[in-house]
């Protein structure tokens, strides 16, 4: 079991409210992503959760009884943090027991918990070494070895990888996406990161300055942004976000289309540019157009190494059913 | 800031370095000399460095004079309990400011440290009565909360500087493995901070051991520790030369083996924890 | 980092070494007011009765008053200056690359090891003593009259011991300020064409300011408590009788606790105006 509950929950910092009044439920056995920009509220939120800060107002309820005033111990929740944080005097194998001697539990089960949880995340190696011995991503591993040998309601995650590199952080990525299935036990992940948000979640929870913008699956967020916030901030390239006159022609104050849904045309175009910048990944070709007569500059993404360049004129036409249309207030219409 | 120099510069600012060294150091060398010299020897003029009969029977009278052992006991005990027991005092402070700051708590540190500018003349009487009333005159316990009392503020202090460099995610990460305030301190936060604590204690115990107003004004003869024992050379014994560079060594020579011993805290702890 | 629970947690664990420290003040502090207001004299007769504020009047107009105030002062900021000054000097010294800088800078640090009832007896037998002490010697080598340090120059010669003892505890600290001087900042200063003298003042005496502060701050604290240095040389003759043992001389010498009373509050208020005036500079140079 592992459902969390937040009622009307709020934040202040002295006489800064920065979670106004905030209502949301995590299912069991959930993977949901908190996504925002740096200062979003989505750490201090998770941090809410875990007990390590005291809400303001309202009511945590873990597994349908009140959490509210349960020191993080008693929440029956394991939290990776960003640094890690592992007990730099103690061996792997004793920082992964840590949390098993406190909980005052005998010395074999211990050591069978211990070597399970170092078989499923190959800690093998390194058991005895110090944290200070090991590399990042080894590290992480043993992060969320001593997490998930306490077999936790629930797990929070506090952006575990932006310590890492990138191609780790591909690795550490998918690792964590599996060991979710393996285990079914709900997990709650902080991250300013979208790409995280979109590969590892069931549910996103998109954050801006301690408001939920929107709630919903990877899928349903790309699909229809609740409003302009998420239409920039979920996908990548971010989509374009165009007003004025083209934006009034579709009875919106903002219109946006995702570059991938703009197609590069011989002829007959809604748009004609000069691309400025091209970007060639091989796989893809993104460019970014100029002089299309919009106030914005455009990004188109093409399937495929395109050949053009600096300075080339292009005629573009984006895909009209993929069209997301927006009014004065930002939210979406239709 | 080191960077290369050339050798010259360097051999010229090597033989200043070690003339400065020694010119400080040469005191203490002198007084360990000259207890090895018979008094004579010790006020020879001109004065004799090296070339002269080396002898123990300075220290031997000097022990056969007084009971060496009592005040060299004294000592160990006061300065020792009394930064122990500072220090247990103290890490649950520290660790309160450390990781629970508030407005206050600079002003509460300040405030602590200013408690040690209070003169202790103008409170030497009231503690004196205090003392008498408690049975405490010339006891080793009387003397043990003294020294404790006035060192805290300078252990709060210097434990406060280390527990700031520990990361606080370390000890959420206790707290959510299920660990009490009182496990937190031991197990995560203590052994985490060994390097701090023992420049702190080692820094306290030498100013402990050196602290020459309260062990001198508050014991007689029980609880007189190697304060009370050297200063019993006053006048007009210090005339003997020898002998009072044999007693004087006698007292110093602990604390000279021990920093020798523990350089690097001592080192750390010298600057009390304030400066990195 | 801050829930409920800690917080309380946290006044709970502070609360020990505040209560104490606020009973080691408060108690003699309440004490050492009321005998200040009262005829006592322990070995004549005890306490008799209320003395207003005879005692107040009586210390401070006695001729011995001003003149310790100001020894104090001198003897506190002598050592400071010398100190700072030297500590800077060995510390730019000891940054350089030398040979055997660990052993020297043992050298340099050992004073501070030594008692302070050992260094002031040895000082004034073995270096200071007009006959046999070593000065004497080399006085004479050099055809010079020997002085009685002591007595003829009794100020410079408790400087002088003092500095010898706190010279170490002020290197130390500023050598490991100057040793995490960014290199680079001064080879920047070394490129926009800064002679020595103003790369030392524009940059390296900014960048040691905190520690400074520090020395300043802590030796102050241990410098007006100086006791056994007089104690041992000069027991307060020849000029050197700071506040701090005039008390004392009243208290223990003369037995006058209502008299010397008086005086530990006016030297309680010495105190305070200097410990609220540093921990002005401090509290600003504290992180």
């Amino acid at each position: 079991m592992g459902q969390i509950q937040l009622k009307q929950v709020t934040k202040s910092f002295g006489d800064v409210q920065v979670i106004p009044p905030l209502d949301l439920t995590i299912h069991d056995g959930e993977f949901t992503v908190f996504v925002g920009p740096s200062g979003c509220g989505k750490s201090t939120l998770l941090r809410l959760i875990a007990g390590l800060e005291d809400i303001t107002t309202g009511h945590i309820e873990i597994d349908g009884t009140d959490a509210t005033d349960l020191v993080p111990a008693k929440r029956g929740l394991a939290m990776v943090f960003q640094s890690y944080a592992l007990y730099p005097h103690m061996s792997v194998r004793k920082n992964i027991a840590f949390p098993l001697r406190m909980a005052k539990m005998n010395q074999a089960e211990i050591d069978k918990r211990v070597n399970a949880a170092a078989s499923v995340l190959n800690l093998a190696d390194y058991i005895d070494r110090k944290p200070g011995q090991l590399s990042g991503g080894q590290r992480q591993r043993v992060a969320i070895g001593r997490a998930i040998v306490r077999e936790p309601s629930a797990f929070l995650f506090d952006e575990p990888l932006s310590n890492l590199d990138a191609a780790l952080r591909v690795g550490m990525r998918m690792e964590i996406s599996e060991l979710h299935k393996k285990l079914d036990t709900t997990m709650v992940y902080v991250t300013h990161d979208q790409v995280e948000a979109m590969t590892m979640a069931d549910k996103i929870v998109v954050l801006q300055a301690g408001v939920i913008e929107q709630v919903g699956s990877p899928l349903e967020l790309y699909r229809a942004p609740r409003n302009t916030f998420v239409a920039g901030f979920i996908g990548s390239p971010k989509m374009n976000l165009i007003t004025g006159e083209e934006a009034s022609k579709h009875d919106a104050t903002t219109i946006g289309i995702r570059p991938e849904h703009i197609d590069v045309v011989e002829s007959g175009g809604t748009w004609t540019g000069t691309v400025g910048v091209a970007e060639h990944l091989g796989s893809d070709t993104f460019f970014h157009i100029h002089n299309t007569g919009l106030a914005e500059t455009i990004t188109v993404r093409a399937i495929g190494d395109v050949n053009l360049t600096h300075g080339d004129t292009i005629q573009l036409s984006p895909r009209m059913d993929e069209l997301h249309r927006f009014g004065a207030d930002g939210l979406r219409i239709g | 800031m080191a960077r290369s120099v050339t050798p010259r510069r360097k051999l010229l600012n090597t033989t200043v370095a070690w003339a400065i060294g020694l010119l400080i150091f040469f005191p203490i060398l002198w007084t360990i000399l000259t207890s090895f010299k018979t008094e004579g020897d010790a006020i020879a003029a001109p004065p004799i460095f090296v070339g002269f009969e080396w002898t123990l029977e300075n220290y031997r009278t000097v022990l056969e004079r007084s009971d060496y052992g009592r005040f060299l006991w004294n000592s160990i005990i006061i300065a020792g309990l009394s930064t122990v027991l500072g220090c247990m005092i103290a890490i649950p402070a520290a660790w309160s400011m450390a990781f629970v700051p508030s407005k206050r708590t600079k002003d509460i540190l300040l405030w602590m440290l200013s408690t040690k500018m209070l003169p202790a003349v103008g409170v030497l009487y009231p503690i004196y009565l205090i003392f008498i009333e408690l049975g405490l005159l010339d006891s080793r316990a009387g003397l043990v909360v003294v020294l404790m009392l006035i060192n805290l503020p300078i252990i709060v202090w210097m434990l406060y500087t280390y527990f700031k460099e520990i990361p606080g995610e370390i000890l959420e990460a206790a707290r959510m493995d299920g660990a009490t305030l009182r496990q937190e301190l031991l197990y995560v936060l203590t052994p985490m901070a060994i390097p701090g604590i023992a420049s702190t204690l080692l820094l306290n115990f030498i100013l402990a051991w050196n602290e020459a107003f309260w062990t001198l004004n508050l014991t007689a003869v029980n609880a007189a520790p190697l304060t009370a024992f050297i200063a019993s050379y006053s006048s007009p014994e210090g005339l003997f030369f020898a002998k009072l560079s044999a007693a004087s060594t006698m007292a110093i020579a602990p604390i000279l083996i021990l920093g020798w011993f523990s350089q690097k805290q001592l080192v750390r702890g010298l600057t009390f924890g304030a400066v990195k | 980092m801050a829930t409920k629970a800690s917080r309380s947690a946290a006044r709970i664990m502070m609360a020990p070494a505040v209560i104490l420290l606020l009973g080691w003040m408060l108690v003699p502090l309440i004490m050492t007011l009321w005998f200040s207001f009262r005829v006592y004299l322990p070995l004549r007769g005890g306490d008799q009765g209320w003395a207003g504020f005879d005692n107040y009047t009586r210390f401070v107009t006695s001729s011995a008053f001003w003149p310790s105030v100001q020894t104090t002062l001198i003897i506190v900021l002598g050592v400071l200056a010398i100190t700072v000054i030297f500590g800077i000097l060995i510390a730019l010294l000891l940054d350089q690359p030398i040979w055997g800088q660990g052993v020297v800078r043992i050298l340099v640090i050992a004073p501070f090891f030594v008692m302070p009832t050992v260094s002031a007896l040895v000082w004034k037998n073995m270096f200071m003593d007009p006959v046999n002490g070593l000065f004497s010697h080399l006085w004479r080598f050099f055809g010079a009259e020997p002085v009685s340090w002591l007595s003829d120059a009794s100020m410079p010669s408790i400087i002088m011991i003092v500095s010898w003892q706190w010279l170490p505890f002020a290197t130390l600290i500023l050598l490991t300020a100057v040793q995490s001087l960014d290199s680079e900042q001064l080879e920047a200063a070394e490129m926009d064409g800064a002679p020595w003298i103003k790369r030392f003042w524009f940059i390296v005496l900014p960048h040691l300011s905190r520690a400074i502060t520090i020395v300043i701050l802590i030796q102050t604290i241990f410098l007006l408590a100086i006791f056994a240095e007089i104690f041992v040389t000069t027991g307060g003759a020849f000029g050197t009788r700071t506040l701090s043992y005039l008390i004392f001389q009243r208290v223990l010498e003369s037995q006058n606790v209502g008299l010397g009373s008086a005086g530990g509050v006016y030297a309680i208020i010495l105190a305070n105006i200097i410990a609220i005036f540093l921990m002005r500079i401090v509290g600003k140079n504290l992180d």
